[in-house]
């Protein structure tokens, strides 16, 4: 066996399939995450915990909830209440049980020492789990998030050490753009927006880009700015995704609509006008 | 509201002896994301969870919260969620989250959640707690870019009629209450960490555009409104059986009002010929009379319900429609160009 004595450092199997991963982080998790790190114990350094989701069928992992968990971390060792994580795991598990456990968060900047250890831990638990770190003290002036992998480095049948290795980590969050990041962002709002308060601001925003692009192609027009094809095809695009509806055709479906909308309203209104009669003739008037 | 900040815990605890009204229920980010994360992914079926927070003098802080597995008709396992309940408490508890109940929040489908059963958890709540809120969200009305949150609590006048579970007409004249007085909405704000606030002022996108503004503009609300007015039919009818009830109840009210008459004029009359024959008149009452019997008022509290639920729907057509007429002239506008 001439290639057993050589010495050989080679990923395990697992690194080959761990290329591809990439993961998706939804804004709940980041909540959590800060939420677990302002109310972590005093002597604490930084809080750990389960991620949960799971993975979709173009290998994306899917990370979609979180839960702390309880840690002790000195020098030498790392103490993880496991019988508090499998609690809180069951407990996930019967609200939504299409959740699993798919890797873990830290706080703080990279990896660490101690991160191996727990790493270790989580295998056990799901095969190639995540490790999530976000650095909520915002070391290089940024909140910086990141995902890795662990690879195995083992030297024949020995493991030797084990590699983080970051991955590509999708940081849009369509849910927190449903709700708004005004609302998110504030450290406070007064009230949240009506259906027509939200309209407005939406309506704002398009006249915004509306505005803008009227200025760019002006300028461009004049001169003042070097054209861009590229902008230019965008912009033909959009004009050329309004459907062609010959003038008359196009009145009638607005208004249509709009006598709809009117006729609905009404009849709303009615409604509510025989709502407040009937309440008076209800309770006003009996005869007895 | 900076004054509730600096105010020292004796202050406060001062206060809480006059008990001041609720004001303002104060949700974290955190748990708008929870709540709505549990009631889309199980939408369209209807979800519970319980809000956890505090009490500080007018204003109910919500700083989290947790899901209630789907309900099942078992009783093992009715059992079962009572220890969930417990034990996820406990385990909140120990990463340091604040594990006092302060209400709890549900899914509803376009605004249909005044029911009686609401108004009983409610009770029990308000056994338990002081002061407790109810969150509504409502999943389906989200893809309009609206964020559908409510915060309810029961008004006080009408939690003690329904303690006593008197809904005549006569004690609700009395106490002056209408159906508009059975729900009371509290304000929202929502309030998040320096943290978080930090984090997601790194991560907002620079796109002048997000998803709540393609929500918005979404021209197609047809669906909804159609669903929205099926919904109001409904109640309609509903309503309409209600009153049937009471015209039912009235009719024969009327109908016992004039036996009682007629048994009277017949007693009197007998009397009068017993004076005259100089015996003892017999009494004007017969208790053991079936016609004396009080017939039961029937209970407004359903017909209380289901106006309140109309006139929901009708708010959310008032609104939806507007919107809608914004949409249209805005597509007029753009056509013109």
């Amino acid at each position: 066996m001439a290639s057993s004595d050589r010495t050989v450092l080679q990923f395990s199997s697992s690194s080959s399939s761990s290329q591809s991963f990439t993961a998706k982080v939804h804004p709940l998790v980041i909540f959590n995450i800060c939420d677990c790190y302002v109310r972590r114990p005093d002597q604490a350094d930084r809080v750990i915990g389960t991620l949960l989701g799971s993975v979709l069928p173009d290998g994306t992992v899917d990370i979609r909830n979180s839960y702390a968990v309880p840690h002790n971390e000195s020098i030498e060792q790392v103490a993880l209440d496991i019988e508090y994580h499998h609690n809180m795991l069951i407990s996930h598990q019967k609200v939504n049980p299409k959740e699993i456990i798919v890797g873990w968060y830290s706080t703080g900047l990279g990896v660490t020492g101690g991160s191996a250890l727990i790493h270790e831990f989580y295998s056990r638990e799901v095969q190639n789990p995540i490790h999530l770190t976000v650095d909520t003290g915002f070391t290089n002036g940024g909140g910086t998030i990141k995902a890795y992998v662990s690879n195995n480095l083992s030297l024949g049948e020995r493991q030797i050490a084990a590699q983080f290795q970051e991955i590509p980590l999708d940081l849009r969050m369509v849910e927190a753009e449903r709700i708004g990041f005004d609302m998110l962002k504030a450290t406070a709002v007064d009230k949240i927006p009506s259906d027509l308060e939200g309209m407005e601001a939406s309506m704002q925003h398009l006249l915004v880009l509306i505005d803008d692009i009227y200025k760019y192609v002006d300028d461009v027009v004049e001169g003042r700015v070097a054209p861009d094809n590229k902008i230019g095809r965008f912009i033909s695009d959009a004009v050329g995704s309004l459907p062609k509806v010959s003038p008359r055709v196009f009145d009638k479906l607005v208004n249509d609509s709009l006598q709809d909308h009117l006729l609905l309203l009404y009849l709303s209104s009615i409604t509510r006008t025989q709502l407040s009669l009937a309440e008076k003739l209800n309770t006003a008037a009996q005869i007895l | 509201m900076a004054t509730t900040t600096t105010r020292s815990f004796l202050q406060v605890a001062a206060t809480e002896e006059a008990a001041p009204p609720l004001r303002v229920v104060q949700i974290e980010g955190l748990v708008i994301l929870k709540i709505i994360k549990h009631c889309k992914d199980h939408s369209p079926s209807l979800v519970t969870g319980q809000l956890l927070g505090l009490d500080v003098g007018s204003v109910l802080e919500v700083t989290n919260c947790f899901p209630f597995p789907m309900r099942e008709e078992d009783e093992e396992i009715e059992a079962d969620g009572a220890n969930y309940q417990l034990e996820m408490m406990r385990c909140l508890r120990e990463v340091n989250v604040d594990n006092n109940t302060v209400g709890w929040y549900q899914s509803t489908l376009l605004g249909s959640f005044q029911t009686v059963e609401l108004i009983e958890t409610f009770m029990n709540y308000q056994e338990n707690i002081r002061r407790c809120v109810c969150i509504i969200y409502d999943p389906s009305r989200s893809d309009q870019g609206v964020l559908a949150l409510k915060a309810l609590k029961l008004s006080d006048s009408f939690m003690e009629l329904y303690r006593s579970n008197n809904f005549t007409g006569e004690k609700l004249r009395e106490k002056n209450l209408s159906w508009v007085d059975i729900f009371e909405e509290i304000p929202i704000k929502v309030s998040n960490s320096a943290l978080i606030s930090a984090f997601m002022t790194e991560l907002e996108p620079d796109t002048p555009v997000t998803q709540c503004d393609y929500d918005r503009l979404q021209l197609s609300t047809n669906s909804l409104m159609e669903r929205n007015m099926e919904f109001l039919i409904e109640c309609m009818d509903d309503l309409s059986l209600e009153q049937q009830k009471f015209q039912f109840y009235y009719r024969s009210l009327s109908r016992q009002q004039a036996q009682q008459q007629a048994w009277l004029q017949k007693r009197r009359a007998e009397n009068m010929a017993r004076k005259a024959a100089g015996e003892e008149p017999l009494p004007e009452e017969d208790p053991s009379n079936p016609v004396f019997k009080p017939l039961p008022e029937p209970s407004r509290l359903e017909s209380f319900l289901i106006t309140n639920q109309i006139s929901n729907y009708c708010n959310q057509i008032n609104g939806v429609s507007g919107q809608s007429f914004n949409r249209l002239y805005l597509m007029k506008a753009l056509h013109e160009d």
